[in-house]
């Protein structure tokens, strides 16, 4: 199990111009899971694409390690750190292995073929995800809850200690989200990789992360154990919502029961 | 995130400054008819332009030089109305920034079926070219909606634009392999195609008017109900439009206007983009208002556009279609660089 | 178990290269055919003994004409100018996911083929110099298509709209240029607007030959980086990629080539467009696909002036040819992609 630090320093970041975040600094912990929270547009997601590169930030410094990803190799950056796009494409008439295969990218030199490692890496990840079965179909043919079973093992493929994922359950049916979750927390537990992610679902979050990061308007409003952080205030503070926070009757975690203007028990 | 426009007519029933934009309009318009009818090859000094025009008693060389430009300004006028309500009505109905006959390929279907007409009908006479354009440009008009429109997001800017320009290719290599073994219809088609307003005489006007009132008179009319389908076909149903029947009937009228306009003036593109754009720029997205006052502001740009076409060219003249692309793709340009990602 | 499904792997990516392999050498050997026929055929057909024999050196009376100054230029051009359109289209189609995102759409060769119709019309340069003003028009074309286009965040949807407006300006000014020409600059402009081999020169194919020879390895070099930008700016990103960088030398590789084919023969329809999707057709995805996309373009052009010198009692030029026969396809892909409905 590798550990790795990884940091951001007073980031600001944001689209064209426009500010989103401002002056966030963070510590993930490693080989756990974390989980991203926020309500619509409160910067979770610019967060979670500027950690991983995907966004030069305006001020500040991601830091792996102690070293600033914007000055490492893309390579060799993408051989720690992997993401998960929230809505990445697919080519057309691509078959499942070719696309998991593509996860080897960073460990393949331009002028070798494939190497004894790298069909290890996919068969390992293809048996992973339960997709073995589907190895020569194409992705095109498959549901969206197997589809995104697919784009998890390219991330796995790659073999990174440090994983991100943007809404990995979004358009999923509650079904398979819990399957979804289940898979990456065997991944957590196996291989001790750290998991990021931005998730929706507060509830699921509660239950799966073993670390809560809450964004509210481009900052960081609180951060910890599910247990510890997540209260009736917190959520009214980043949700706008009055609601009860029980205890979860299957996971003994923070359950939050929302409450609306009407159905509430005098 | 839903698509709502900014400005429901219930707050506000006016647009803000309406009075003044269409004081300034009907100034431009008059400016430029005047500037049409004096600037050319001669210019003309004020006294002979009133002469022309009013005092028909009076036998002036500049007074005849005014009288035979009547007919070319009368064409242009009509034409960039036309082009201007057509923009306006396509864009309402595909809920599509960017629709323009230009885009749409029209121009290379007319062109397409008078080759055709020529070279297998022998049609020769410029009424009957002209029914065929007319045909070929509204077919190319459907076929290039039809594909583009297609799959489940509808028309969006991107596949409208990409449907017509390989529609566009696919017509112009058939017009060539036409006209390749063919000299004299190369000749014949020619002529018809450099016909552009300069070559506009008072036969073009009186075949262009019917097409431009019926055009015109449908825009009005469905106006108030395309104001309803610019919010979501689903809205508009739940409000009490019939959707279908609306949007074919102002899709026909856009097509009959820019089909028939192109047929008579050759390629002009852009107009309806412009002239759309700048007016809702200014008095918003009301449909009642954007489509008359298209109407005039298209007429403004295509008769500046000529009389500048008529110095750039000269001796000879420069196509106005030269020139209006020219000012208008920027503008589609600017429209693509404004627009969010998700809407192209 | 393990073991089970890399052997499934494992044969399923040999089967899919023996595949790509096979149908490259037939590619190959199509193109090589497509030559000797070029050579062989025209108003009088020489037999292949002659052929060999005149372009070892030794001189026949009229089939040395023939062969050395017609048909050996025309080949020549319709190789080295096929391979260039079929590769050079491919790399844009398949780096902006739209095979209806080619040269021909966006602008580019319109770029080229205005800078060259000005350099004739207006300065009057040298046919050097003309060709060079190709290739720095189709890259000021690319710069500032793309330049508008980024932004912060790159859009190809963004990049194809301004290629058409851009597009629409630059086919304004070749008009306006072709206005104000003098009648006997025409000819010469003319073959910058449609495609064409009638009266290729050996001479002026040779800065084509050179870019092709430099350019292609580039271009398979970069094949990888290009399959991960298959994936989406960010999948691309986060498997290491330099998006931009990558994305920066394969335009300038593949506009240099496009613009030097130009040069040589004219925009000659739908080869950057149809080579493409056909050799994801013939060879299937998950392997780079720019050498049979290059052939592909080579079959293309020479099938295309062979249909077009001997099929018809009329001859016509090889791209009004490709533009009959690539329409349908066009309409075809179109419809398609629409219906899947993610342009």
């Amino acid at each position: 199990m590798t550990t790795h630090t990884f940091e951001t320093k007073h980031i600001q970041s944001g689209y064209d111009n426009k500010t989103i975040l401002n002056d966030v600094n963070l510590s993930i912990p490693s080989n756990q899971i974390s989980i991203i929270i926020g309500a619509n547009g409160c910067g979770k997601s610019t967060l979670l694409k500027t950690m991983a590169r995907l966004i030069k930030p305006t001020g500040g410094d991601v830091l792996l390690d102690g070293k600033s990803i914007h000055k490492m190799a893309p390579k060799q950056l993408a051989k720690v750190l992997g993401l998960l796009p929230q809505s990445p494409i697919v080519p057309e008439g691509i078959t499942v292995a070719d696309l998991v295969g593509r996860g080897r990218f960073p460990h393949q030199s331009v002028m070798k073929g494939w190497t004894k490692k790298d069909y290890e890496a996919v068969a390992e990840a293809l048996e992973m995800m339960n997709i073995t079965e589907f190895a020569d179909r194409h992705i095109d043919e498959l549901s969206g809850g197997q589809r995104q079973r697919v784009w998890i093992a390219m991330a796995l493929a790659q073999q990174t200690d440090i994983l991100f994922l943007d809404e990995p359950t979004t358009f999923l049916d509650i079904t398979y989200q819990v399957e979804i979750l289940d898979l990456l927390t065997d991944l957590n537990r196996k291989y001790g990789t750290t998991i990021v992610m931005v998730l929706h679902d507060i509830n699921l979050s509660a239950r799966y992360a073993d670390y809560i990061f809450a964004v509210q308007k481009g900052q960081l409003v609180a951060e910890g154990k599910p247990s510890d952080i997540i209260t009736s205030t917190l959520v009214k503070d980043i949700f706008g919502l009055d609601c009860a926070v029980i205890n979860d009757p299957i996971s003994a975690t923070p359950l939050v029961v929302p409450k609306g203007r009407y159905h509430v028990k005098s | 995130m839903k698509n709502i426009p900014e400005k429901g007519n219930k707050q506000r029933l006016l647009p803000k400054h309406l009075a003044k934009v269409v004081a300034l309009l009907l100034i431009l318009l008059i400016v430029s008819i005047g500037m049409s009818l004096a600037f050319g090859s001669r210019t003309i000094s004020l006294e002979g332009l009133i002469d022309g025009l009013f005092h028909p008693s009076v036998e002036s060389h500049e007074a005849s030089v005014v009288r035979q430009r009547i007919a070319r300004t009368i064409f242009g006028l009509i034409c960039g109305a036309a082009l201007g309500v057509s923009g306006a009505l396509m864009q309402s109905v595909t809920r599509n920034p960017i629709a323009d006959p230009s885009i749409l390929g029209v121009n290379t279907g007319a062109s397409l079926f008078v080759v055709c007409g020529i070279a297998f009908l022998s049609i020769h006479s410029p009424s009957e070219y002209i029914w065929l354009a007319i045909v070929g440009a509204m077919l190319t008009a459907v076929f290039v909606f039809g594909i583009g429109s297609m799959g489940a997001s509808g028309a969006t800017p991107l596949k409208l634009v990409l449907a017509g320009a390989a529609t566009t290719a696919i017509l112009s290599s058939l017009v060539t392999a036409i006209l390749i073994p063919r000299t004299n219809v190369m000749d014949q088609f020619r002529f018809w195609q450099v016909g552009s307003v300069g070559s506009a005489n008072w036969d073009s006007v009186h075949i262009f008017i019917p097409f431009f009132m019926a055009g015109i008179v449908i825009a009005i009319l469905v106006a108030p109900a395309l104001n309803a389908l610019a919010l979501g076909d689903e809205v508009a149903t739940g409000l009490g439009v019939r959707t279908g029947v609306i949007r074919m009937l102002a899709a026909f009228a856009g097509v009959l206007l820019c089909g028939a306009a192109t047929a008579l003036a050759g390629p002009i593109g852009f107009i309806g983009l412009l002239a759309t754009h700048l007016i809702r720029l200014v008095v918003g997205p009301d449909v009642r208002f954007l489509i008359p006052l298209a109407a005039v502001s298209g007429a403004i740009i295509l008769l500046i556009s000529d009389v500048c076409g008529r110095f750039l060219g000269s001796p000879g003249e420069l196509e106005v279609g030269i020139l209006t692309a020219f000012i208008g793709a920027p503008i589609l340009i600017l429209i693509t660089m404004k627009a969010k990602m998700r809407t192209i | 178990m393990m073991n089970e499904t890399m052997n499934k792997i494992i044969k399923a990516r040999k089967k899919r290269r023996n595949r790509y392999v096979g149908i490259t050498i037939i590619l190959a050997i199509i193109t090589i055919v497509l030559c000797c026929t070029m050579m062989i055929l025209g108003n009088t057909i020489y037999p292949v003994a002659d052929v060999i024999d005149v372009l070892l050196g030794e001189t026949i009376p009229g089939a040395s004409f023939a062969i050395n100054e017609i048909r050996l230029p025309r080949t020549v051009a319709g190789l080295f100018a096929g391979f260039a359109f079929g590769a050079g289209g491919y790399i844009f189609q398949t780096m902006l996911r739209n095979p209806l995102a080619n040269p021909n759409v966006i602008g580019i060769t319109t770029g080229s083929s205005a800078a060259a119709v000005f350099c004739i019309i207006v300065l009057h340069t040298s046919s050097t110099v003309v060709s060079l003003a190709a290739v720095v028009g189709g890259l000021v074309t690319v710069a500032i298509i793309y330049g508008l286009s980024k932004g912060t965040s790159f859009s190809i949807g963004r990049l194809i709209l301004i290629g058409i407006g851009i597009q629409a300006m630059l086919n304004a000014f070749i008009s306006y240029l072709m206005l104000i020409g003098k009648t006997n600059d025409l000819p010469n402009a003319l073959r910058w607007l449609s495609g064409s081999l009638n009266g290729a020169e050996l001479e002026m194919t040779y800065p084509l030959i050179i870019a092709v020879v430099i350019v292609t390895p580039v271009l398979i070099y970069f094949a990888k980086q290009l399959e991960m930008l298959e994936l989406g700016e960010q999948a691309a990103t986060s498997l290491g990629v330099n998006t931009n960088k990558t994305r920066v030398i394969l335009m300038i590789s593949a506009v240099l080539i496009i613009a030097l084919a130009t040069a040589t023969t004219g925009p000659i329809a739908f080869i950057a467009f149809l080579a493409g999707p056909i050799a994801q057709r013939v060879v299937g995805v998950g392997f780079s696909n720019i050498l049979p996309a290059g052939l592909i373009g080579v079959i293309l052009v020479l099938g295309g002036d062979l249909i077009g010198q001997f099929a018809f009692e009329t001859r016509y030029p090889v791209g009004v040819i490709t533009g009959i026969i690539g329409a349908p396809y066009l309409i075809y892909l179109l419809i398609r992609i629409n219906r899947k409905g993610d342009i």
